[in-house]
């Protein structure tokens, strides 16, 4: 736990963007990213429940520990997580409608985001502490929107760009993903501790 | 039940990773040697054909209001015996996949196959659709850990052959490091899929050909 909150900030952000550079969530970014204000809206989701799940699951991961059931991680991280979806789902449906009507179909899909169950999983591998496992959780999340955005607004142009038959569709985004990467790979060794 | 017609379009036309452009974390991540890209392949395969058939044995018992949270945890169950058996038997490989070993629950072929094909269909037809699947998966995990590997470290094989160094194709110093980094996944799985879909273009308009000469 040498890093500091800043450090695990930066670095969840830029140095080591969850899709560009760890391949977390690139499901979402590659189906989710045709307009921006939709991209915007999954971002914003996935960074909530990204945050709650990190929190949620340090809690749970004490009790697995103390049971000395550490082997179930992976199952008892998944089924919190579609829980945290679920009950999030039901919450917004009921307080917040405005933004439940945004979301609509990006809810549910949030469970099977690997980027949710990949923050947990670091999280309890480098034994980061419930506030550390927050911070990266949020900063995760903000880092997966911020490539989505972005990528989304090229890519509302590369759509209408002229490009070789069979490149078009999937390829090219896959192509220009690999110049948001390649800019991104520009941040590594931005270190702040 | 048609099992070449099921290799088919595991194979090809309906390629999880090629054509439906599924698990592409995985396929991104960790394909950067021969090595890693088969042992994922064979482990997604295993817990893919192993959940296909319980999900297909339950299928009439699963209550379909909660069906996905029950493929989720079925799936889960397959993946943690997959990753406690690669730790104590294969550590290198457990080791150089890390996190992505856990990751295989979220792995979209896996819950998409569950709701596509063994909740609908019999066990064996299951099984075999699993293992379709499995196969058209690693094969193009494979092709793109070829490619990234000769292109990024100049070797063939490596983790595998010539005690683990590969076999070297291309003399250090000259090959592109960014290929084995995450700028290289996007551009080869990117070239990939696109020679993919020239490759099916051709094949159809040769069928149609051939149809219209007869």
């Amino acid at each position: 736990m040498t890093e500091s909150i800043l450090g695990i900030i930066l670095s969840a952000l830029l140095t080591e963007n969850f899709i560009l550079v760890k391949f977390y969530g690139i499901c979402p970014f590659m189906g989710v990213s045709k307009k921006i204000d939709t991209a915007l809206g999954m971002g914003m989701a996935v960074t909530f429940v990204m945050a709650l799940a990190s929190a949620a699951c340090y809690g749970v991961d004490l009790i697995l520990q103390a049971l000395s059931l550490t082997y179930m991680q992976t199952v008892v991280f998944i089924l919190v997580i579609a829980s945290i979806v679920q009950v999030v789902e039901m919450f917004l449906k009921k307080a917040v409608p405005a933004l439940y009507k945004a979301l609509g179909v990006f809810l549910p899909l949030i469970t099977t985001n690997c980027a949710v169950l990949g923050v947990v999983l670091v999280n309890v591998q480098e034994g980061y502490g419930f506030l550390h496992s927050v911070v990266n959780g949020a900063a995760g999340g903000l880092g997966f929107t911020l490539a989505i955005v972005l990528f989304a607004s090229v890519r509302e142009r590369v759509d209408k760009a002229e490009c070789p038959e069979c490149f078009k569709g999937f390829p090219i985004a896959l192509i220009t993903a690999g110049l948001l990467a390649l800019a991104f790979m520009g941040f590594s060794g931005l270190k702040i501790f | 039940m048609d099992f070449k017609k099921q290799f088919k379009e595991g194979l090809l036309t309906k390629n999880p990773v090629l054509v439906q452009l599924l698990g592409m974390c995985s396929t991104l991540a960790i394909t950067t040697s021969l090595f890693n890209g088969l042992g994922m392949g064979i482990a997604v395969t295993i817990i893919l054909i192993c959940s296909n058939v319980l999900i297909s044995a339950l299928r009439k018992v699963i209550p379909s209001q909660i069906r996905i949270a029950a493929y989720i945890v079925i799936i889960a169950g397959f993946v943690t015996i997959v990753d406690l058996l690669l730790q104590a038997y294969i550590p290198a490989l457990s080791e150089s996949l890390g996190v992505f070993i856990p990751l295989i629950v979220v792995n979209c072929i896996i819950l998409g196959r569950a709701e596509a094909f063994a909740s609908k269909n019999g066990v064996l037809a299951s099984a075999v659709d699993g293992l379709c699947q499995g196969i058209g998966y690693t094969t193009a995990l494979v092709i793109v850990c070829v490619i990234r590997e000769l292109l990024g470290s100049g070797t063939f094989g490596g983790g595998l052959l010539n005690g683990g160094e590969g076999i070297r194709i291309i003399p250090e110093g000259y090959p592109a490091m960014q290929i084995v980094m995450p700028v290289g996944g996007f551009l080869v799985l990117g070239c990939v899929i696109a020679g993919s879909q020239f490759l099916m273009k051709k094949l159809e308009t040769r069928k149609m050909d051939k149809e219209a000469a007869k």
